[in-house]
């Protein structure tokens, strides 16, 4: 009997081709594959600042990534685009200009460019792979770090809670923001789909299992995020134009142990999992106020 | 338009739009604007300007006027902006990354000094700053001659045996708010002139690319060294295009090194911006009292154009540099290019003045004083002050 090895995705040239120096597990990996899977036949233009996932693209010459990729400086991931999808329209392209960003990229030295090109309502499609940590630099806080979690500038846990980058980006009114879960596939594929289909600045932000710096198992990354889901320190949800909340994977009661305890970066335990629990629930009241408060759909 | 009355700031707005409508025919055209005293009308005319296919963005900081113009030069257009002082240093990480991604991005700096303090008025130590960045560098003493290395600086940053971003230096106030009468040329005239832009390296869909990920020290070396090389051809390739110039708008544009009356020079003050255009008037006025006094517009700063500085400079045994600008610890930096190019002529006095910084008046008199110092001195000493120590 012959084995017919299946491509990846239907066009010869993968976004990323295999050979490419993710560490195994990598949320970054699963992400990539299911966004091309969307994309199809249609190529766009990437531009990866300073972190993990220009790493990814291997070494001068070669690319791991099957698309024109520019390298941008740290905080210029959505100053380049903004240049690039300027031109692209000018000359009547249609491939999508993506932004696949850290969340240092995004949430911390980025956050001035992006916040601006949010405003100006840049017809881009800007992905954040959020694994809570500077990976590249070593494993470094961020502002998306949770509270509680030890890095190597948080030695005894973070103090501080993670950033509400969604809410932020709710605040800018973007056309379409939403947040991604690997372990919750074709919810996932929708909302890239949505986000491809509209036009003007769309966010996605994407929980990205990092097993070197969650100190997991790699095998553990997409129930890791299930347990995410489920426990509601990841909530599944979409905003349409800053306004209308949709949630689309509800909590389960999944209990926060069930996420915390599979990572070593929360054995500090300045990651009191009664916090954790009041900082969910506060969450998704506020997420449930804005779901209540958004102007009536018709 | 032809012979008109305008400002700095008006000459480089009209002289940018117009060099980017040219290329109306290829990709287009983008910028970003953000704005800083002295050279925010500059921005604000771009982005009046009714392009066929171009576009400047609104931006919210200097670092994403160069990032848009980054990406646009990387998807294939011309690219261009604008900016001043600390401007210019918070976007110096783009301005280096424009630098070694070798892209023909265009940008004129209206010279002003860092603050703090707060001071608005000229030095030409914030262009000076980002010498190192792989950015040719032009530094111009009038109104027509900014207009004039503006459109040179296309030609010669988009050749393909160049393709390096070039900044064009102009005096904040002194020149970029002071009418002057100018040519300014019609878009006719610089579509015949500017050939649609082509970057040969841009992102594209038929070879997709990652341009700027990690490279290893080797090849980053060559890629640096190319750089060197493409800056050396630059001379050759900056006076083809004065030819061109020349053609096309029937006038001769300054070289790199503008000589005025240095044939029989005994003394030569080397001077940018518009001290050249005093220095001028102060050859001028010792040569009606009979002194061999000459100068020489120092005006491609990068590459330095030190062979065209051995020529200018003619039979004079004495030179003046004056810098309106400072490196602590070192000195003027014009002077520290002029003593490494002179360094073949030890029979040369370089003297280096440090004249009207952060927007101190340089008059006739200065200049005058600093001629009489020179023709007086038995040696070169370190920098001296002039306001300061005089
Ligand atoms: C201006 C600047 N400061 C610092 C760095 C060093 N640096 C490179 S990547 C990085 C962290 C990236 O973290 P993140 O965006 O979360 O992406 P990840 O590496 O986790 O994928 C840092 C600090 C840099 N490249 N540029
Ligand atoms: S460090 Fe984390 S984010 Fe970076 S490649 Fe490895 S798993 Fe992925």
């Amino acid at each position: 009997m012959t084995t017919q090895a299946m491509p990846m995705t239907a066009h010869p040239d993968p976004l990323l081709r295999p050979g490419n120096t993710n560490c195994a597990g990598c949320g970054m990996s699963l992400g990539l594959h299911w966004i091309d899977e969307i994309l199809g036949s249609e190529r766009p233009y990437l531009v990866i600042p300073a972190c993990c996932g220009i790493v990814t693209a291997g070494a001068y010459p070669t690319s791991a990534y099957g698309v024109p990729t520019a390298a941008a400086t740290f905080a210029s991931a959505a100053s380049y685009a903004t240049g690039i999808a300027t031109v692209a329209a000018l000359n009547n392209e249609h491939h999508p200009v993506i932004c696949w960003t850290g969340d240092g990229g995004t949430y911390d030295i980025g956050l001035a460019t992006l916040s601006a090109a949010a405003e100006r309502n840049e017809d881009i499609l800007y992905i954040c792979y959020d694994n809570e940590i500077y990976g590249n630099t070593g494993g470094q806080r961020s502002s998306a770090t949770p509270e509680g979690v030890v890095t190597t500038t948080t030695p005894r846990g973070k103090g501080e809670r993670k950033k509400n980058m969604m809410a932020i980006m709710a605040a800018h009114r973007v056309p379409y923001a939403a947040t991604l879960s690997v372990a919750h596939r074709e919810d996932f594929l929708r909302k890239v789909r949505t986000a491809l289909s509209t036009k003007g600045f769309r966010f996605l932000l994407m929980l990205s299992p990092c097993p070197t710096g969650w100190k997991s198992e790699p095998d553990q990354s997409v129930e890791l995020i299930r347990a995410a889901v489920g426990c509601g320190i990841f909530p599944v949800f979409e905003v349409f134009d800053g306004d209308r909340y949709v949630i689309n994977v509800p909590r389960d009661g999944t209990p926060i142990e069930d996420y915390v305890e599979k990572q070593r970066r929360y054995s500090g335990l300045a990651a009191d999992p009664s916090r954790l629990r009041a900082q969910i629930d506060d969450q998704w009241r506020m997420l449930e106020r804005m779901i209540h408060s958004g102007r009536p759909h018709v | 338009m032809g012979r008109a009355l305008v400002t700095g700031n008006h000459a480089a707005a009209w002289t940018l739009a117009r060099a980017g409508e040219a290329n109306r025919i290829a990709r287009g055209c983008a910028g970003g604007a953000y704005p800083i005293t002295p050279q925010t009308e500059i921005i604000e005319h771009l982005r009046n300007f009714a392009f066929t296919k171009g576009r400047i963005v609104p931006v919210e900081s200097e670092h994403s006027a160069m990032g848009v113009c980054i990406g646009a030069s990387l998807a294939g257009a011309r690219a261009f902006t604008a900016s001043s002082a600390n401007g210019l240093s918070y976007m110096t990480e783009n301005v280096f990354a424009a630098g070694y991604y070798r892209l023909p991005i265009i940008m004129v700096a209206v010279n002003r000094a860092l603050g703090p303090p707060w001071n608005i008025w000229v030095d030409q130590g914030d262009s000076l700053a980002l010498r190192d960045a792989a950015w040719m560098q032009f530094y111009t003493e009038s109104h027509q001659d900014l207009i004039d290395t503006i459109l040179l600086a296309f030609r010669v940053a988009e050749d393909p045996r160049i393709l390096l971003p070039a900044m064009i230096a102009t005096d904040g106030f002194i020149s970029s708010h002071t009418t002057m009468v100018a040519d300014l040329p019609d878009q006719e005239q610089i579509d015949a002139f500017l050939p649609p832009l082509n970057v040969p390296h841009r992102l594209r869909f038929d070879h997709p690319a990652t341009i700027g990920g990690l490279t290893w020290p080797r090849e980053t070396e060559h890629l640096r060294h190319a750089i060197q090389r493409a800056m050396e051809l630059v001379p050759t390739v900056y006076a083809e295009a004065q030819d061109e110039f020349e053609r096309v708008f029937r006038r001769r544009p300054h070289g790199a090194m503008e000589p005025y009356h240095t044939d029989d020079a005994e003394i030569v003050l080397v001077a940018c911006n518009t001290m050249a255009r005093t220095a001028r008037r102060v050859v001028d006025l010792r040569r009606a009292q009979g002194q061999r006094v000459g100068m020489v517009q120092a005006k491609m700063f990068r590459p330095f154009a030190g062979q065209a500085l051995r020529n200018a400079i003619g039979p004079a045994k004495r030179i003046a540099v004056l810098d309106r600008n400072h490196s602590p610890g070192a000195g003027g930096v014009f002077w520290q290019e002029a003593v490494a190019a002179l360094r073949s002529r030890p029979d040369v006095l370089v003297q280096d003045y440090i004249v009207g910084l952060c927007g101190g008046d340089v008059t006739p008199d200065v200049l005058e004083r600093i001629v009489d110092d020179l023709s007086a001195r038995a040696d070169a000493v370190e920098p001296i002050w002039q306001e300061v120590t005089a």
